[in-house]
């Protein structure tokens, strides 16, 4: 897969908040500018009506929606939407830049599980990312709704996906050095909260999954199970713990970071379509 | 009676009363309960899975928080012959239905109802299959 790395490059290295969205009604790929102008107006009228985000300066937001670059995916996959704010203090407006306070993206790769069972009208996009404050997601999420009638809704990553991600990721191939592979747990039923992170050595977590995978290019479900434990067990062996009980919560590793509450950072480019691609495939799972 | 694990300590054997009726509990958000339970397994006689074991799955209330696959659990309830109930025992309402469910089935299990055996279970799970 061939994505161009400038274009996306702004998509690396951000922590994006994942949603997973119904199919967008009537949604026109030419009235892009339309819809900035009317969610620009949309932002400004709910402002007015005291929503306002920042206290003290007075800022106005400027809008712009686009159409995102290829981003690897199959040929039934509609381009994905690129909503950014930018705001512009009106206080200093003679030399001031347009500062991206906000963005968003609606994404679909390798969603033809989706797309192909709709009917056709309507415009599928089902993983939305955004990185920026809630107050401007809410916003955004509210105008989307209500003209393209629509449902957001969190996506929640279970620690069954979660170490899914684990073993994928783990066993990339990466040139150059890579960070460690860290999973963190989060210990039931304690009055304190307690979190155990397990780092283990890239080397040493692709060398074990390269072991374990039974067919190469091929994951199940069996290899993910062997593969945690494993981990499981050496953790077992040097500090009687057993992670197993454990709710894993976060998995970081060079190619990507993932959060159980619905939080990813895409870290390598190379990987960025089969990251989206296992994402979008959690948001339709939660869509129907 | 409630254990952890099995076997059950042995020094005990002489003063426990029959055992009519093993539910293992799987906590769906807790992968090692799985393990434990596949191990515990290995230390019941073959005469229980006449009706007299099922499976438990607690925890299906949040989605979100599954650490085992149900596909998983269901195959294990296949090939020990044996009912798996799915409940949210977090919740109140629900932990009354489950242990109704579960005396009731104890009750037939210790043959405290005429006219129907254990081993009805174990005929009541071979229909659905064939469905």
């Amino acid at each position: 897969e061939n994505v161009e790395p400038q274009k996306t490059a702004f998509l690396l290295r951000k922590a994006w908040t994942l949603y997973s969205v119904t199919p967008l009604y009537r949604f026109r790929r030419g009235r892009l500018r339309d819809y900035a102008r009317l969610l620009s107006a949309f932002i400004a009228a709910e402002k007015q009506k005291g929503l306002a985000v920042e206290v003290g300066v007075e800022l106005d937001i400027k809008v712009a929606v686009s159409s995102l670059a290829d981003l690897g995916g199959s040929e039934q996959d509609q381009a994905a939407v690129l909503v950014q704010l930018s705001s512009r203090s009106r206080v200093s407006s003679r030399n001031s830049e347009d500062k991206l306070v906000w963005s968003g993206w609606f994404c679909s790769v390798h969603g033809d599980d989706l797309s192909e069972n709709v009917p056709e009208d309507f415009t599928c996009l089902p993983l939305f990312l955004t990185h920026g404050a809630e107050s401007y997601t809410s916003m955004v999420g509210s105008w989307f709704q209500k003209t393209f009638d629509c449902c957001f809704r969190r996506l929640a990553i279970s620690p069954l996906n979660l170490s899914w991600m684990a073993a994928m990721w783990a066993g990339c191939k990466l040139d150059g050095a890579a960070s460690a592979v860290e999973l963190v747990f989060s210990m039931p039923r304690l009055s304190q909260p307690l979190d155990i992170s397990y780092a283990i050595h890239p080397e040493d977590a692709k060398a074990l999954w390269d072991t374990v995978q039974k067919t190469p290019g091929e994951i199940t479900q069996e290899d993910v199970d062997v593969f945690m434990d494993c981990l499981y067990a050496h953790f077992h062996r040097h500090f009687k713990i057993h992670l197993s009980a454990a709710k894993l919560v976060k998995v970081s590793t060079a190619v990507a970071s993932a959060h159980s509450d619905g939080i990813v950072k895409i870290i390598h480019s190379q990987y960025l379509p089969g990251v989206l691609m296992l994402l979008t495939e959690l948001a339709i799972s939660q869509i129907q | 009676h409630l254990a952890t694990s099995l076997p059950l300590p042995s020094e005990r054997d002489h003063l426990r009363p029959r055992i009519d009726l093993i539910v293992f509990m799987i906590d769906i958000k807790s992968k090692y309960s799985l393990k434990n339970v596949e191990a515990s397994l290995t230390y019941v006689d073959a005469s229980f899975f006449l009706g007299k074991v099922c499976f438990l799955v607690t925890g299906v209330g949040r989605v979100s928080a599954c650490s085992i696959e149900t596909s998983a659990i269901c195959k294990l309830g296949e090939a020990y012959c044996s009912p798996v109930l799915f409940c949210e025992l977090e919740l109140e309402g629900i932990q009354v239905t489950t242990a109704q469910r579960l005396l009731r089935m104890l009750q037939i299990c210790a043959g405290h109802i005429p006219g129907v055996s254990a081993l009805s279970f174990v005929s009541l799970m071979r229909n659905s299959d064939d469905d």
